[in-house]
């Protein structure tokens, strides 16, 4: 293979691989303040910014997958 | 500002110089591929001091917030105008919500200037990013105006401002001896390892908290960018909403993460923390 192809795919593999753990995490944290929300629903002000937050930081790892997916593209 | 005739003149003549520059920068686009670039590009050299545009970009915005605050400072009023209001309610805002984390008076006082600052800079960076026709402007082929946080330099440096900061409160509320305490310990094998596995978590902060603004700042970009490629006009909209959102999330996950790592660092290691941590 040529060393451009081996770069894309890997670029490629890079981010799926990432994403996976971040999108469980996701949704994990967005089921969860749902059912919150669902039992308690005048915490929904208080939860928001939370929830906000969190998925920011869960998302952290993915961003670090396409980071480097990118330099791998680009750089 | 919105109200008066000089006012609505000086907003119709930035509309004008914004579509003349977007026209030209158009011109000058060139036609095929996208191109990003990972490092800031280098406008100009001062002596042998490299000036980028990101470098450029962040003293204009620099000296924007300050006009802004000194002007603020000498026009405070006891009725506020609309926008004393605003800025009040930024400042009180954020100072009552540092003041859940810290749960302390006097070091909200203390981290408060600083950590609102930050938020205040990334937050204004990021959402100057976004200014129509801002990208278009060109000196010698190279775009005046880049978004700030997308300079990996500049987000490390304000990182290491943090956790140095973080490291110094540390060393004053434990003491030096404290302090070495926690991540060099031999009173146990456990202790020991865990004083290791301290010493990484430092390394990791560092990475973790810049790379965080930085990525998501700089995959937005390149986000729109490779939209704006595929399909004109229509289909980066979304994406640049996106980025819209997580420019603001992130100046605000920073900041508290930034009060976290202080408050933290101030508040004394006793053994159970050093296990928890």
């Amino acid at each position: 293979m040529e060393v451009e192809s081996v770069r894309l795919i890997a670029a490629g593999v890079t981010i799926a691989v990432g994403a996976i753990g971040s999108a469980v995490g996701e949704g994990m944290i967005a089921a969860k303040a749902m059912e919150a929300i669902g039992r308690n629903p005048e915490i929904q002000s208080k939860l928001t910014p939370l929830i906000f937050v969190t998925m920011a930081i869960t998302e952290s790892t993915a961003i670090y997958a396409l980071v480097i997916s990118l330099i791998i593209i680009f750089g | 500002m919105f109200n008066t005739k000089s006012g609505r003149f000086t907003i119709l003549f930035i509309c004008i110089l914004l579509a003349i520059s977007t026209y030209l920068g158009l011109e000058k686009a060139p036609d095929a591929a996208v191109t990003v670039f990972l490092a800031p590009e280098i406008l100009f050299m001062l002596g042998s001091f490299p000036v980028t545009n990101t470098f450029f970009w962040e003293i204009i915005l620099s000296l924007i917030i300050m006009i802004t605050a000194i002007r603020i400072r000498y026009t405070l009023k006891q009725q506020p105008g609309t926008f004393q209001n605003i800025v009040e309610l930024l400042i009180e805002g954020g100072s009552n919500f540092v003041d859940t984390i810290t749960n302390d008076k006097e070091k909200t006082k203390k981290i408060f200037p600083l950590v609102f600052t930050m938020f205040l800079f990334i937050l204004i960076t990021n959402l100057f990013g976004f200014l129509p026709g801002a990208a278009a402007v060109n000196y010698d082929d190279v775009t005046l105006f880049r978004s700030v946080m997308a300079d990996y330099s500049f987000v490390l440096m304000m990182t290491l401002v943090i956790i140095i900061i973080a490291h110094i409160v540390a060393v004053v509320t434990n003491g030096p001896f404290g302090y070495i305490k926690k991540f060099i310990n031999f009173s146990s094998p456990l202790n020991f390892a865990l004083g290791i596995m301290e010493i990484i978590s430092e390394f990791a902060k560092i990475f973790s908290l810049s790379f965080r603004l930085f990525g998501n700042i700089f995959a937005g970009e390149v986000l729109a960018a490779v939209m704006l490629f595929l399909m004109p006009y229509f289909l980066p909209l979304p994406f640049i909403f996106l980025g819209l959102l997580s420019s603001m999330i992130q100046a605000f996950v920073f900041s508290l993460l930034a009060t976290i790592f202080i408050t933290m660092a101030s508040e004394k290691a006793s053994s159970e923390d050093l296990v928890l941590t």
